[in-house]
């Protein structure tokens, strides 16, 4: 009996130090470079593209890479606080406070892409082919009527930012929506999270294409693109780095570093790559290039949607990084 | 993609199983300490112990994360999303279960040894060490358990930990993680292997259960 106990003891405690070993010294090379920590938008991580960004950034860069992913509110949260160096987020109505409460500096537009409305596929409040503040106004007037659900990510993320602006185009508060709980149904969960709750509900959601394709091809959701592709459902990614001033401990070079490739060619042609095996469509567009054009279209639109001042970044926090605004 | 299975699973038994040892640095003292000593006020805090068992994981996860975010009153530690924060997080969360583990352990046998000792001229120190050698089986039982509930909780690991790739993803934080990323398949295979390790340990607990005296 008593050996028997010891052997266990032997074999557990064994198990235990073979383990802690393997990963010290054999998974886990990367403890003496240095950590740069990136809180980002659910939709940047769970498409995968920030794995490959990082795959690629981290045989540039002697650095960690280190991504939080949990939406563009708590992204904003953690890095106000500096508990990470950087952020990556797709909400400009909550980017322009950060800048001008001085939590961060050095803002670039790295990508954009568009939201888009996905339903049933019976469509039962009949928005296929509608504009989009048409198809709004339609889902609030037959989702009084008992006809259909909407299901709001509800988490402050980048999405539910653009949700509340589009609500408000139509004339509508999300405040008095959000208090008509027999149609309109908050997530509080990631896009992931909602989109298998809207479709579980057959209701309708605003979604990034990413997210909504990922989901679309593993069969977990079987929701309808009704609405896409239309300038008011524009979708602007940019990288922002903590102030060093006010949180001295971060790791201001190593943001900019990112914020460098992520804006280089390299960077750009990645994001505009990125998915076209999987999917057969970008998933993500690159911006920088775009946005040196004057006279395109789309370049106004993102600069009238996602542009401070006219600058991605106005003067005063560039933080002594006037290379990147060339 | 292979890699990254085996790096999340040796990086959730490294971490459940080294908070699993520190939790017992004092754990096992604490609780060999309250089993044998009888003290006004021993079943009060043994009832404490009970009813700190089914400690919500989240609710330990936002307590430890208030504490030690850069702005909370351990931030200088810099522990946040650390692997170090999961191994704290996680051993503080078990203490409660392996003090009450040794606890009964140590109840459960004959309290005589101890005087019998004592007469045949041992120390106190001597007398408990008598006693923890009877107990050795409910020592084992008490580690196992933890360790069980250390590897398979999320709250902790998800609050603390952050599930940062290649950092501080766990074997539950990493289910979740590739749920959201509609990772089937890698979410199965990750749940598989915890389930495996979940289920040996619990056959490993009735199998000594079994052979007690």
């Amino acid at each position: 009996m008593k050996n028997w106990i010891w052997l266990t003891t032997i074999t557990l405690a064994t198990i235990v130090s073979v383990a802690g070993a393997s990963y010290y010294f054999g998974v886990f090379p990367t403890t003496q470079k240095e950590k740069l920590a990136v809180s980002t938008t659910t939709s940047l991580y769970d498409t995968g593209l920030l794995n490959t960004i990082e795959d690629i950034f981290e045989t540039k860069y002697p650095i960690d890479l280190q991504i939080i992913s949990r939406g563009t509110g708590l992204a904003i949260k953690l890095a106000q606080d500096g508990d990470v160096d950087m952020i990556l987020v797709h909400a400009p109505s909550k980017e322009l406070p950060f800048l001008t409460q001085e939590y961060g500096v050095c803002r670039k537009i790295i990508a954009y892409n568009f939201f888009a409305i996905v339903g049933p596929e019976a469509d039962p409040a009949e928005i296929q082919g509608l504009t989009t503040l048409e198809a709004l106004t339609k889902i609030v007037e037959a989702g009084r009527k008992g006809q259909v659900m909407w299901v709001s990510r509800g988490d402050e993320s980048g999405t539910h930012a653009k949700e509340k602006e589009l609500w408000k185009a139509v004339n509508f508060t999300w405040e008095d929506l959000r208090s008509e709980t027999n149609w309109y149904v908050e997530a509080r969960k990631g896009m992931g999270g909602t989109l298998i709750l809207a479709s579980e509900r057959s209701a309708y959601t605003i979604t990034d294409m990413g997210t909504y394709l990922s989901h679309n091809n593993a069969g977990l959701i079987t929701l309808k693109v009704l609405i896409s592709q239309k300038e008011e459902l524009l979708n602007v990614y940019s990288a922002i780095t903590v102030n060093p001033t006010r949180h001295t401990h971060t790791n201001f070079n190593g943001a900019i570093n990112l914020t460098k490739f992520l804006v280089s060619d390299e960077g750009q042609q990645l994001i505009g790559d990125y998915g076209k095996d999987e999917y057969g469509q970008s998933l993500f567009y690159p911006a920088v290039k775009l946005l040196q054009k004057n006279n395109d279209p789309l370049a106004y639109s993102i600069r009238e949607y996602a542009f401070f001042n006219g600058a991605e970044c106005p003067v005063e926090y560039q933080c002594g990084c006037p290379k990147l605004y060339d | 993609m292979n890699s990254e299975i085996i790096e999340i699973t040796l990086r959730s038994i490294y971490v459940s199983g080294t908070a699993t040892l520190l939790s017992a640095v004092w754990s096992l003292p604490l609780g060999l300490t309250i089993g044998i000593k009888n003290f006004y006020g021993k079943r009060l805090v043994k009832g404490v112990f009970n009813a700190f068992l089914g400690m919500p994981t989240v609710v330990l996860g936002l307590v430890l994360f208030l504490l030690i975010r850069h702005a909370g009153p351990f931030g200088f530690l810099n522990l946040l999303f650390d692997p170090l924060a999961i191994i704290i997080g996680q051993a503080i969360l078990i203490t409660p279960i392996m003090i009450s583990f040794t606890i009964s352990a140590v109840e459960s046998i004959d309290l005589d040894i101890r005087d019998l000792a004592k007469t045949l001229g041992a120390t106190e120190i001597q007398a408990s060490l008598a006693v923890l050698k009877e107990a050795t089986g409910g020592a084992l039982l008490a580690f196992i358990a933890s360790f069980n509930r250390a590897i398979a909780e999320m709250g902790v690991a998800y609050m603390v930990g952050g599930s940062i790739p290649g950092s501080t993803m766990v074997l539950t934080t990493a289910i979740a993680d590739q749920r959201d990323r509609a990772n089937i398949e890698l979410g199965l295979t990750l749940a598989a292997i915890l389930l495996s390790i979940v289920f040996a340990i619990n056959l490993t607990v009735n199998l000594i259960q079994k052979r007690r005296p």
